[in-house]
């Protein structure tokens, strides 16, 4: 028996298995080393593993031995009106020699400006001008590190004046131009649509689902502005919301089974409790395999 | 619509800016000129930011009390901000704004206990290397051993302070409880290296810090001894390359001519 056949992986739809990932945390890597085979995959912010060596390097050369991986970029500032970090672009393009990952994606966003890291994945116009800048930047990261990147949809808490299209036009068609797949984070999805009063479900319903070769799940704070209007806040601190799980079903229900992710990245729980968030997914891609097949 | 270089202009100087008002340019369903909603950003980019540096200086923070560190940590951040998305590199210049740091002046080892712990960081991502053992170190002749020149571990580091550094951060790190140091007992130099996956640090005496600081700087065994001699005439040659040798603290070796 493979590997793979160990760990439940048979049904490969390539070099990820179309089932549940986490992101890995150091507070995490002794768990996982020790109980092998309970998540499909993992994945990481290629930032954190930008030194040199040390344990990160060490720990994540061993899981990556039993794991497919994911590079989820969190730096480069795609969106910027600003050129790319070249630096930073042959940072990832050695990780991604290095790890050999099977998925490699970044955000529909920016966050350098004139220099300054800002940290944040800060929002952008849909505009004519916006596209034709990421358009070129996600044409060069593909060219530079020789892959095709997935391009993640953003959660937003303002939005602009002047648009001249919808974020899932604009996703669409850089699909469609530049051959990157999409990232597509139903999280996300929630989070703008109460935000700016769209409707999810029909979001869902129109999301280009033909390009999309991840999933993202989190969980999300709760605020209220200035007019009283609910703001949610993409916060990665806790479990996935039960409004996102059901969203996450019609998602499933059109995409079919896709590698899909766990983010919990602050006040990080304890590994069994990521774990069971992660089977709940499990579950929602193994029934909707059973169903299709049993239409077949 | 301003152009896309304009509107990334005034969104980033209005996170930095608190006092400037939002950018023209944004709105929202609900306000048409949606402050709360722009203070996520810059809640976001401030707190994310401070988070990193609480992370990577838990005992300077633990020090001062969160609610000082978090206000200290913004202000570095106002006059030093990210210059890279590697936030790994982040926070070098911290010691030295604490240095300069008025409201801090009354925790005067407070610069230096960040040096140690910025050091600690570095050694916990420097590059990996097998360190030398003192059976390599036994095949060079004698005669050939003043004119040593030791590579240094890549991770290995010297924090000298006129402070009690290592005891303070040592009870600040392992003690549930911190145990009072005393000022009067002096200042300490600390040794950090990483010779496997854990990070150390040593308290090491003043003549083994001046051999360890001439060791960095490329001085041969008979010139490092000689420096070490100068800072403490107790200094022993024999023990402290044993000691040495056996934290993992050299990496190689070659004889000059």
């Amino acid at each position: 028996m493979s590997l793979a056949e160990d760990m439940g992986l048979s049904w490969f739809d390539g070099p990820i298995p179309a089932r549940t990932g986490l992101g890995l945390k150091p507070d995490h890597y002794a768990d996982i080393l020790e109980s092998p085979a309970k998540v499909g995959w993992f994945e990481v912010h290629p930032e954190n593993y930008m030194g040199a060596g040390g344990p990160p390097h060490h720990y994540l050369s061993r899981i990556r031995e039993s794991y497919p991986l994911s590079l989820h970029g969190v730096g480069l500032s795609i969106g910027a009106a600003a050129p790319l970090n070249r630096d930073h672009l042959e940072r990832l393009k050695g990780l991604v020699e290095r790890y050999q990952p099977a998925l490699f994606s970044e955000h529909l966003a920016w966050s350098t400006h004139d220099d300054v890291f800002l940290n944040d994945l800060l929002p952008l116009p849909y505009t004519e001008e916006t596209f034709a800048h990421v358009a070129g930047h996600v044409g060069e990261v593909q060219e530079t590190v020789g892959r095709q990147l997935l391009l993640e949809n953003p959660s937003t808490y303002v939005a602009f004046e002047n648009n001249d299209m919808s974020e899932i036009e604009f996703l669409g068609q850089l699909a469609a131009q530049t051959g990157c797949g999409l990232l597509l984070d139903v999280n996300n999805v929630h989070v703008s649509a109460t935000n700016h009063a769209f409707d999810a479900e029909a979001y869902i319903d129109t999301f280009p689902i033909e390009h999309v070769g991840e999933i993202h799940l989190a969980g999300f704070a709760e605020t209220r502005d200035e007019a009283g209007a609910p703001v949610l806040i993409d916060a990665h601190d806790r479990r996935v919301a039960d409004r996102v799980w059901a969203l996450y079903e019609r998602t499933i229900k059109r995409t079919g089974p896709r590698p899909t992710l766990i983010e919990w990245d602050n006040d990080i729980p304890e590994w069994a409790i990521l774990v069971r968030e992660a089977q709940r997914a499990d579950q929602i891609i193994e029934k909707r395999r059973t169903n299709h097949a049993a239409i077949d | 619509m301003p152009r896309l270089t304009e509107l990334q202009d005034a969104f980033a100087d209005a996170i930095v800016n608190v006092e400037h008002d939002v950018p023209e340019a944004i709105t929202s369903h609900s306000s048409p000129k949606p402050r709360e909603r722009f203070n996520i950003y810059r809640n976001n980019v401030y707190s994310s930011l401070i988070d990193v540096l609480s992370a990577r200086f838990p005992v300077a923070e633990r020090l001062v009390g969160e609610e000082f560190f978090r206000a200290m940590a913004r202000m570095f951040i106002e006059e030093s901000p990210p210059r890279s998305p590697m936030l790994l590199v982040y926070g070098d210049a911290f010691p030295s704004f604490l240095t300069e740091f008025e409201h801090a002046q009354d925790v005067p080892y407070l610069p230096d206990i960040a040096r140690l712990e910025w050091a600690r960081h570095q050694a916990y991502h420097a590059a990996d290397c097998a360190p030398l053992t003192a059976g390599e170190l036994a095949t060079v002749p004698s005669d050939q051993s003043a004119r040593l020149v030791f590579e240094p571990h890549p991770s290995l580091a010297l924090v000298r302070s006129p402070f009690p550094i290592v005891s303070i951060w040592q009870t600040n790190t392992a003690d549930d409880e911190v145990k009072p140091v005393s000022l009067s007992e002096g200042g300490q130099d600390a040794l950090i290296v990483r010779p496997q996956l854990e990070v150390e640090t040593y308290k090491i005496s003043g003549g083994e810090a001046g051999f360890v600081a001439a060791l960095n700087e490329g001085a041969n065994l008979a010139s490092a001894a000689q420096a070490a001699l100068e800072e403490s005439a107790d200094f022993a040659l024999d023990k402290t390359l044993a000691q040495l040798l056996a934290i993992g603290a050299l990496a190689g070796y070659q004889v000059s001519r």
